[in-house]
């Protein structure tokens, strides 16, 4: 008994010691890359997550595991939704304990604005991949973005519905921060270019029937609505109501932001959403190499179940603008030298060109307009216009004044 | 006006349907089962993925929805719920939330955190005409069924020898016993039958809600509500408060927009206040 306890103690000695000359000889090439993943991944909105990883996956699988030049760690979080005491904590145990060079996910608006403070002080360059508050570049020097502005999205909507002839609009909402900016740049943009929003409406956020708001549409006869909810449940359940009230009959024309046919719901969402023109950066049905390629190898990695998102491809952009600055910077990931090298960077995305602005951090891209349509047996948006280069519209009017 | 109360008694039967089984589980049996709306989701995912995977027809699907869900809640009872009968409330409590979470975790593991698809058979799309009055299909179907729930429920409770033995029961479960009434057996069949109601709930549910593994957190405040308003532990109060509150949030919601969304937490104080008991309040009850 005791001589096996002996080899076994002598065993385990060799083999820790064995690991750490593995981990000293590791140390003396180059120290990985350590990315710091703030994201969701459980509750209802685990989905935010596993699209993220997907996207970081491909394209490290496309660069061997590498960017600018070093291995990759992903640090991953879970802040469980929408948190930002938890976000905030999280960041300052990721940036001190686990030394990241880089902070990135960041799904929710006030887990953005929350990390903010935390990048300032710290001078850790974070990239934001989804939280859609317009302001959040502006809540600190080491914050750029990546994915989008409601109210980028929204502008080119009612620009397009004008060049359509629709004079007069009703406008839905869902009664929170981003509902609220959808429904201020869409009035801002539908009445300068000389329409009336002739109604108005925010929904609360738990709302199982739609009927009232529906019917009260249809009794006043706009000529069209324009709708903002979140992707997931409150869309689906306010197109059959549309669909069931016969409203296309009653020639009332229905527009959207993308969440309305987010194409990680769409299948869900069913047939209702047939013929919905929405505006919005990513349509999984994009039609360029770029993305063709992107949408296979994710299916590669994947399967055909799970539809890269806008989701995605911020995340795989993402990684992208980490290696383009780290390849200006020759690999220092100094805050103020990575966020230099991230002003003004512009690549091919599998949603088209896009670039970061220079002046605010913040994206500039294409936004396209899409209806959906169904092709080959599945749901998808198909693009049909687009807005070039389009900037956050709130913070071109705060640089006008 | 019309299509507006139409509208609301359609959406206060689906608040019924969804509803029910709570009343004979938690008023009926005196057990606080915050878990109803996991049973509900069973149902619906049991009628949601026979549907869409197995093209199994919409009838079927809800008579399956109920067996699920009346299955599941005869395990739990079996497992946990018998305990804790005579138990203090706060531990029924704690055991159903528990029962709310793990469910969300494991419908999360099984089916992912998305939507689930359901598309409403084709007879049940669209618009009738009825009285003059344009209205939507499928909320006439769940009027029809919140109906016939009604009436299956007075009947069986109220003129069947098995309902005069739970009625026996849940008035008196020692004097019960004594004359022979298997009482354990009576409330896990009674437990069962209201999980089952609550899976039919949720699958009726399909047409009108999305279905996700949050559910049963996202509606309990509607269940609670039309139980409470209603009074625990009869078929009609909740019949008469989902309709109620089924009126006063269309109503408040189309006349009223900006604040219409609040108007039912108002109505549920008031009647709170004016019948704490609910609107039919249980006999013998304090």
């Amino acid at each position: 008994m005791t001589t096996t306890m002996t080899k076994r103690t002598l065993l385990s000695t060799l083999l820790l010691a064995g690991f750490g000359m593995a981990g000293a000889a590791q140390a003396q090439t180059t120290e990985p890359l350590r990315i710091g993943l703030i994201a969701t991944y459980s509750g209802p909105y685990a989905d935010y997550g596993r699209q993220f990883d997907a996207g970081i996956a491909l394209y490290l699988k496309e660069h061997g595991g590498k960017v600018g030049g070093r291995t990759v760690e992903i640090i991953k979080k879970d802040t469980a939704g929408p948190a930002p005491d938890a976000a905030k904590r999280i960041a300052q145990e990721l940036i001190v304990r686990d030394k990241v060079n880089v902070l990135t996910g960041l799904d929710f608006s006030p887990n953005a604005y929350a990390v903010g403070a935390i990048a300032t002080q710290a001078k850790i360059p974070t990239l934001v991949m989804n939280a859609a508050s317009s302001a959040i570049t502006t809540s600190s020097p080491y914050v750029a973005r990546l994915s989008f502005t409601v109210q980028q999205v929204t502008d080119p909507m009612a620009r397009y519905m004008l060049k359509q002839g629709v004079k007069d609009a009703y406008t839905v909402v869902a009664d929170y921060a981003s509902g609220v900016d959808a429904e201020t740049a869409f009035k801002k943009a539908f009445t300068a270019g000389g329409g009336k929003v002739s109604g108005e409406v925010r929904t609360p956020m738990n709302n199982p029937d739609f009927s009232a708001y529906v019917q009260r549409i249809k009794d006043a006869k706009p000529q069209a609505v324009f709708f903002f909810f979140p992707s997931g449940v409150m869309p689906p359940a306010f197109l059959k109501v549309w669909k069931e009230r016969g409203m296309e009959q009653a020639g009332i024309k229905l527009f959207a932001t993308g969440e309305a046919t987010d194409d990680s719901y769409l299948d869900a969402t069913g047939d209702v959403a047939l013929g919905l023109v929405t505006s919005h950066h990513y349509s999984f049905a994009h039609n360029s190499p770029k993305n063709q390629k992107f949408v296979k190898d994710f299916a590669a990695d994947n399967g055909t179940k799970l539809r890269p998102s806008y989701f995605a491809v911020t995340a795989y952009d993402t990684m992208a603008a980490i290696d383009l600055a780290l390849a200006k910077t020759k690999g220092d990931t100094g805050g103020d030298k990575f966020m230099d090298a991230l002003k003004g960077l512009s690549f091919e995305s599998p949603r088209g060109p896009i670039e970061i602005d220079a002046a605010t951090r913040d994206i500039v891209q294409t936004v396209y307009i899409r209806k959906t349509e169904r092709a080959n047996g599945q749901l998808v948006n198909v693009e049909f216009d687009k807005f070039e280069r389009v900037k956050d519209p709130a913070k071109e009017a705060a640089a006008a004044k | 006006m019309g299509i507006v109360i139409f509208d609301g008694v359609a959406y206060g039967m689906l608040l019924f349907l969804i509803g029910v089984g709570l009343s004979i589980t938690m008023g009926l049996m005196n057990f606080v089962n915050l878990a109803h709306g996991s049973f509900a989701m069973v149902g619906g995912y049991a009628a949601s993925v026979l549907m869409n995977q197995w093209g199994i027809g919409f009838g079927l699907s809800l008579v399956a929805a109920f067996v699920a869900a009346a299955l599941v809640g005869a395990v739990l009872e079996f497992v946990f719920y018998r305990r804790l009968y005579r138990a203090h409330p706060l531990d029924q409590v704690l055991l159903s939330i528990g029962v709310v979470f793990v469910s969300i975790a494991a419908f999360t593991y099984f089916f992912g955190p998305t939507m689930q698809p359901f598309t409403l058979p084709k007879a049940l799309e669209g618009q009738v005409s009825l009285l003059g009055l344009e209205v939507g299909r499928y909320r006439l179907f769940l009027i029809g069924c919140g109906v016939a729930v009604l009436v299956a429920l007075l009947l069986g409770l109220g003129k069947t020898r098995y309902g005069a033995m739970v009625r026996a029961a849940v008035d008196n479960q020692r004097v019960a016993g004594g004359t022979g009434i298997h009482v354990q057996r009576l409330f896990f069949l009674t437990f069962s039958l209201g999980c089952g109601l609550a899976g039919l709930g949720g699958a009726l549910s399909l047409g009108m809600l999305g279905l996700e593994p949050s559910f049963p957190l996202k509606y309990l405040v509607y269940f609670l509500m039309v139980v409470c308003v209603g009074g625990a532990g009869t078929v009609t109060g909740p019949f008469i408060a989902a309709l109620l509150v089924g009126i006063v949030d269309v109503a408040g919601k189309y006349y009223l927009p900006e604040t219409g969304a609040f108007l039912i937490y108002v109505f549920m104080i008031v009647m709170l206040l004016v019948r704490p008991n609910g609107i039919v309040a249980k006999k013998g009850l304090a």
